[in-house]
């Protein structure tokens, strides 16, 4: 059993098309592993426990048939702002504890159509906002690298549950980092896609034209494979593109000689940590030692300003999206009330967390009248010029390199008290979701034993790109073989 | 930029978000101090920028309007927190 808690998506996948594992088998590791550590992870908001045994041995029979894919049978998380018909999706919000979908999120239709076992539904921060997942109405994941600290977030669960074996892979969101940032202090490997690369519909809205869905996986061959499944236009997306979806895995390739990489000094802020930036700084190196060209001297001159326009739009479509909860769809509604003005206020009051609320009202007033010119269109332009630069650093470099973030980890509760520090926590990964382009993040090494993750970044389309540089540093350097410490009896 | 009390308290009613004393004095401090960092966007010369709503250039995506399977009136109301009828139940408008 030992040997099944790390196996990758493609050695799963080899081991069931052999006969010599069956999902049954490989979905009841995974069971007695989340058994064993989710007391102190809290990984999960709910464990789908018979559902996915249901579904294992329905795989069983599809492979024993001979018609299936590489992700048949193979035990996933989907993160908790996914729709699921008939369980429950509660985006770690008291607003839907109880909600359940009649519906499947497109990317949750495309994976069952490949024979998905879903062994339950990620932790999150509430309505996917925050960068710890401390803001789970619920209760906190911790990091398996260190259970005082945090595993990062929104999509906090979906990276403790692949990097500790709870699950084989997992599908996060990420609308300024929430796929990244946690990939990268859980030291597993994460990617954002480029806006309409995935369909979003089914995805429980945070900030509409930020929001992508994308793949947390332990290597960068399963995040190719679990890509492949999940991309491609949705006509019930309008803004998802249509545009072919090429072979991912055809670009794993380890070789990146002569590949332009260049490093955006603004990125190594004032702020960062020795640590981080001396693992960067040797990732870089080991990059160019591959055969890569570095330009250590690009500049993306309007980053400073990307943090204040990303919590200007993202909260402004965020009160938007938000106004939906009113107690009388569905979700939570305030039982006794004097009026239905009085009753929906009550339903928000209780219903959502305090970083929701900051955010609505944060948004509100961005968009009330005699400040959005000074605040939501002045964002608006200001996201033009950072797209821009963008695009004049890919007219030189095929990809930018940076780190995921400027910390390791932190402790929990550190930063609840300040929420400007903890929206610091995603600078390095804010501005790729302004420009709406895709980025990757992959286990770069460990400062004390606390995992950084390094971030490679291309311009709209570039995913393949993406997965060529990641895999051939994957490849040399193998950071992502080390497993966390945390062990099921005791600490 | 210093949010006063009674700005966040009429902040809070155009959101609908109930609010007590504790947080209107949370918030008037957090979201003054937020803005006031945030004035650094004033700095960035903007000048004939036009603004970006979306990363993707799409206008107007429309498609045929065909009919397909929707859901049934039993899914759609199985979460709703009173429904009567087969309708969703509300509250008075007019009181």
């Amino acid at each position: 059993m030992m040997a099944k808690r790390y196996l990758s998506i493609h050695e799963a996948h080899e081991l069931l098309a052999k006969g010599e594992v069956s999902s049954v088998e490989l979905t009841e590791a995974a069971l007695q592993r989340i058994d064993e550590v989710e007391e102190k992870l809290r990984a999960f908001v709910t464990v789908t426990r018979e559902l996915a045994l249901e579904q294992a041995r329905h795989a069983d029979e599809r492979i024993k048939s001979g018609e299936f894919s590489v992700l048949t049978g193979i035990p996933a998380m989907i993160k908790d702002n996914m729709c699921t018909r008939g369980t429950r999706t509660t985006c770690a919000s008291r607003m839907l504890e109880s909600f359940v979908p009649p519906y499947d999120a497109a990317v949750v239709e495309k994976l069952n159509a490949q024979g998905m076992v879903m062994v339950g539904k990620g932790n999150m921060d509430e309505f996917a906002m925050g960068s710890s997942n401390e803001h789970s109405a619920f209760f906190p994941a911790h990091n398996p690298w260190d259970l005082e600290r945090v595993p990062g977030g929104s999509s906090g669960g979906a990276a403790v549950s692949v990097a500790a074996g709870e699950c084989i892979y997992a599908l996060g969101s990420d609308t300024g980092g929430s796929i990244r940032q946690p990939a990268g202090f859980c030291s597993v490997v994460g990617l954002k896609p480029t806006y309409g690369r995935v369909s979003r519909y089914g995805l429980v809205a945070f900030a509409s034209s930020l929001d992508q869905i994308g793949p947390v996986t332990r290597d960068v061959t399963d995040c190719a494979i679990v890509l492949n499944a999940i991309a491609g236009y949705d006509r019930q997306d309008s803004t998802s593109v249509d545009r072919p979806v090429p072979d991912y895995t055809k670009s794993l390739v380890p070789d990146i000689s002569g590949l332009r990489i260049g490093v955006p000094r603004e990125y190594f802020v004032e702020g960062m940590e020795s640590g981080v930036e001396q693992v960067i700084r040797q990732a870089i190196g080991k990059l160019e030692e591959l055969g890569a060209e570095i330009d250590w001297d690009v500049s993306l001159p309007d980053t400073p300003a990307a943090l204040a326009c990303y919590y200007i739009i993202a909260p402004s479509e965020a009160m938007a999206n938000l106004a939906r909860y009113d107690g009388v769809k569905y979700g939570y509604s305030a039982p006794e009330a004097k009026s239905m003005w009085d009753a929906m206020e009550k339903t928000r009051q209780y219903g959502f967390g305090p970083e929701v609320k900051r955010r609505i009202m944060l948004g509100t007033y961005a968009l009330s009248a005699g400040y959005y010119e000074a605040y939501y269109l002045k964002a608006q332009k200001v996201r033009t010029l950072i797209a821009r630069e963008f695009s004049e650093a890919f007219a030189q470099c095929d990809v930018l390199v940076t780190p995921t973030s400027p910390t390791v980890p932190f402790r929990i509760g550190e930063k609840m008290d300040d929420p400007l520090q903890m929206y610091l926590s995603d600078v390095c990964t804010l501005p790729i979701n302004i420009a709406g382009i895709p980025g990757i993040s992959v286990p770069a090494g460990f400062v004390d034993d606390l995992p950084v993750g390094m971030q490679i970044l291309g311009e709209p389309f570039s995913e393949e790109m993406l997965l060529r540089v990641a895999f051939a540093y994957e490849q040399a350097t193998g950071w992502g073989e080390r497993k966390p410490p945390v062990q099921g009896k005791g600490r | 930029m210093r949010l006063s009390r009674e700005e966040v308290q009429h902040i809070a009613l155009l959101a609908r978000l109930g609010v007590d004393e504790a947080d209107l004095q949370k918030f008037s401090e957090q979201l003054s101090n937020i803005l006031e960092n945030f004035e650094i966007l004033q700095k960035v010369d903007t000048t004939g920028v036009p603004p970006t709503s979306h990363p993707v250039a799409l206008s107007n995506v429309i498609r045929d309007d065909e009919a397909a399977p929707s859901l049934l009136p039993g899914e759609v109301l199985a979460n709703a927190p009173r429904e009567e009828d087969g309708c969703f139940r509300v509250r008075a408008v007019l009181e």
